[in-house]
Parts: structure tokens; sequence; C-alpha cells
């Protein structure tokens, strides 16, 4: 099984900083806006660029995680458990920014939309990938913030390994054989 | 991933299993105290409740939960059906499912029967109540019930008080509090106590006021008159004074109990109405939680991929 770094922790930390200035630009203070992490995988950086943008505007805002499994189309090809959702606040009328780690059939921020469907009508639904794999899309989505673009086939994988409690982390592209 | 393909009953369910629906069945609680409670999870599964017997709570129970997950519903009672002109079972289930029905829940006055149906016919069954068999729906929710109350059930000494002979609700709760490291003790008249009962490491107390000394939880059960066919008590007065819960008993014992019962209620006979809508009792809570639970339920079997 060979294994490429994509990027190391520092390189991550840099791409975390652009997006988190991306986002504060797009977002005027985050008045109206929230940042909703999708379950597993997106929550580790959600909860990190929520704590810059926090360091960085000097207030908090709403922030939520979702969880997809209910709306998902693999429902009868594996066995899927579900994880929590928790989102406390209003989304009527709110900017979303949807954060996932990896963007690759587009068939999870598929089901995302639905679920977020149940929690109100929101202003607009942005989405932010910390890596967009082109190639490989099923759907028409397309992320409005990206960390890296990588060019993976089908028998490759993306790992985001999140190291010092989620503050930094590492990605590498490993082939499957 | 649950290890059965069918829900006949807690005795075949492993502990994992056990979790796994307790752990679903929280986030489906999320979701219906959501404003929209529905999911669309089994959108393309279609499910028959199956009803050989009376049942409110537990058929609306399944019905809300099958409708909250989307799935399509089909509505069986046996009284209104060609059972009465001498059909079999086994044909009139072989004939639903020829109208492509996925999932079979059943509710049925013969211990056994779902476990029978099971080896019978293409479908994966949820037994809703076999005469006096098993209830496992109602044990996971009452375990539920417990752990949302205490946070856990391991440690917890729960009492099952009433007809414990009759009773599918107690021995499928008995299965399911031990397995998940409860103590359980049961109480009641003599006569309504199986001699077997040992067997399941099950302690017996005659006298209610020691036993609800000793516990955390008290299930009060229903006198199953219907399946009594002889007297097991003088009266049902007698019984009262003796197995009744009462709110001068409650307060005497001057400690906290969460008081449970699985309903229907008969109010003067085995609780109080003082006792049943009192801050101790969580028997509404209890009819909250069976949604999320036996949506938990139906959920996980219909995600396990091999098919019957």
């Amino acid at each position: 099984m060979g294994q490429r770094k994509i990027l190391d922790a520092e390189q991550c930390n840099l791409t975390l900083q652009r997006l988190c200035f991306q986002l504060i630009e797009n977002h005027d203070h985050f008045k109206d806006s929230v940042i909703i992490g999708l379950q597993p995988r997106g929550i580790a950086l959600a909860k990190q660029l929520y704590h810059q943008i926090c360091a960085q505007i000097g207030n908090d805002f709403p922030y939520g995680e979702l969880d997809t499994t209910f709306f998902r189309d693999d429902f009868k090809l594996k066995p899927l458990v579900p994880q929590t959702t928790s989102i406390d606040f209003q989304i009527d009328t709110k900017r979303v920014i949807l954060i996932d780690d990896v963007l690759y059939t587009g068939r999870s921020v598929r089901s995302a939309l639905d679920a977020l469907t149940h929690f109100g009508r929101p202003a607009s639904v942005e989405l932010l990938v910390l890596i967009d794999r082109r190639f490989s899309r099923h759907l028409p989505i397309q992320p409005d913030y990206v960390g890296v673009t990588v060019d993976a086939v089908n028998n490759e994988k993306v790992i985001v390994d999140w190291q010092n409690n989620g503050q930094s982390a590492e990605v590498y592209l490993t082939t499957i054989q | 991933m649950l290890s059965v393909n069918h829900l006949l009953g807690i005795k075949y369910l492993k502990k994992d299993d056990i979790d796994l629906i307790l752990n679903t069945a929280a986030t489906f609680l999320d979701v219906i105290n959501r404003p929209i409670k529905k999911v669309p999870s089994l959108r393309d599964t279609t499910i028959v409740n199956l009803f050989f017997e009376n049942s409110t709570r537990t058929r609306l129970s399944f019905e809300l939960a099958e409708k909250r997950l989307s799935a399509d519903v089909l509505n069986f009672t046996a009284s209104s059906s060609s059972v009465s002109k001498g059909e079999t079972l086994i044909d009139t289930v072989n004939n639903i499912l020829a109208m492509k029905v996925d999932m079979v829940v059943m509710r049925h006055p013969m211990p056994g029967a779902a476990h029978f149906l099971s080896q019978r016919v293409k479908s994966k069954i949820v037994n809703a109540g076999d005469g006096a068999h098993e209830h496992p729906t109602q044990a996971l929710l009452d375990a539920f019930s417990i752990r949302r109350k205490l946070g856990e059930v391991a440690g917890k000494k729960v009492l099952i008080v009433g007809d414990i002979l009759h009773s599918r609700v107690a021995l499928s709760n008995i299965f399911c509090l031990q397995k998940l490291g409860a103590e359980v003790k049961v109480c009641g008249p003599p006569t309504l106590i199986p001699k077997y009962l040992h067997t399941l490491g099950v302690k017996v107390e005659f006298d209610l006021r020691k036993a609800l000394l000793w516990c955390d939880v008290a299930n009060m059960l229903r006198i199953q008159l219907e399946r009594q066919d002889v007297k097991y008590f003088p009266s049902l007065k007698e019984y009262t004074q003796l197995f009744g819960l009462n709110k001068e008993l409650l307060d005497d014992l001057k400690k906290p109990i969460v008081i449970m019962h699985p309903g229907p209620i008969n109010r003067g006979v085995e609780i109080t109405s003082e006792v049943a809508d009192s801050e101790h009792s969580i028997i509404l809570d209890q009819v909250e939680n069976g949604v999320a639970v036996r949506m938990a339920v139906l959920y996980l079997l219909a995600n396990r991929p091999d098919v019957v």
C-alpha cells in the first residue's frame, strides 16, 4: 500500500488560516452566518475553523454538527451507524457554511442538504472542504471554499490525520491494492 | 450491525445488539423532537403490522415509528380478516408478502408465534408480543427509559411487581436488564410468580415494602385477567392492599424511586393515580421513548444488507 503526503502539519495550518480569512471576508463578521460540521469526519475541521474565526473576529456565533446517516442513499449497501446531531439554533434566514474534510462523490453533501432542510430554510448554503478530489463526482456538487485540490483515482484514498487534539492535520494519499 | 435478522425476543440478542439499538434510539429521539419528525431511511420499504391480539400503544407506536422512517405501512387486524374464515397464519403472511411487503411486525396470542413465522416465511419479523412469552420492544424501551433517567442501567436495582406469570413484559425485561448488568427482583402473589424464575437468577420478594426499599426502579405490571383461566388471588381489593403502590407507601420509603408501567394502567389497582401522575413516574416518557426505540429496531433490521 503506497502512501504520499499531500499536506504536512505546517502546510495544513497555512491552509486553515487561509480558509479562515476567506470565510471572514465573505461573511461580514458572521452576524447572520453559522458553521455546521458534517459527522463524522468534518467535525475536527469545523471545530478548528470555528475556534480560529472566533479568535480572529473577537466574538462567537452559532456552531452545529450534522449527522446525515438517515438521509444517505447507500442505506441498503452497508451498515450505517448514526452519530449525534447537535443544532440548537434556528437556521432560517441564516447563511450556512457546511464543512467536511474530503469532497469525493458528492453523495454525503447531497444527504447533508436533505438533512439540513429539517432544521429550516437557510438564506444560503455554502460548502467548505479541506480536500477536493477532482474527477470523482457522481453528482453536480462543487465546493465554495477548498483547502487543496487533489487528482486521485478510484483506488486511492485520502486520509486526513488530525493531531494535537485536532489542532493540526497531515493529509495523505494512499493507494489501495 | 445487529447479529440477528429478526427481533424475536431479547433472549436472542447479545449485549452489543442491545447497546446498538439503545444508542440508535437516542438519535431517533432527537429526530422525533425536531420540527420535521420524519427521515427518509425506509422510503423503499413496506411494513405490515399483523395484530392477532388487541393493542393500542404498541400498534400506534409501531405505526408511527414506521411512518417517521417513511416506510409504507399496512395494518392488519385478525378480527376483520380471512383468519376468521379459517386461513392459516403462514398462508395469511405469504399472501401479504406476495404483495411485495418487506417486513412483518406481529403480535400473536401464542407464545413462539414470531419464531415459528421467522422459520417459514421470507421476511424480517419483529415480535410485538407473543402470548406470555416475550415483548422485546417493550423491554428495550424500558431499558432505554431507565438509561435516560438514571444515566445507565448497569448496577441498578430494578423491581418488577405484579402478574409475572402471565407477563411477556416481565420476561423480556428480565433478559434485557440482566444483559445490561442490572439486578432484577420480582414481587407479587406467590401464585403469580413462575416456579422456574430462580433459574434466571431473579430474586423473589413477597413483601412489597421491603422490595421497594431495595430498588432504584419499580416497574408496576397490570394484572392480566384476560390470560387467567383460574383465580390466582381472592380479590382485586386484596391484591391492591398487598401489592398496589400508593402515595403513602411511596412517601414512607423516604427515598427516590423511579416508577414505570408498560400500560395499560388499571388506576387504583396496581398503582394509584397520585403515583402514576407524580414526578417519580416516567410512564409517559416510556411511551415517547417507545417510538424512538421501535424506529431504531426497524432501521437496524432494514440496514442489514443480507436479506433472509
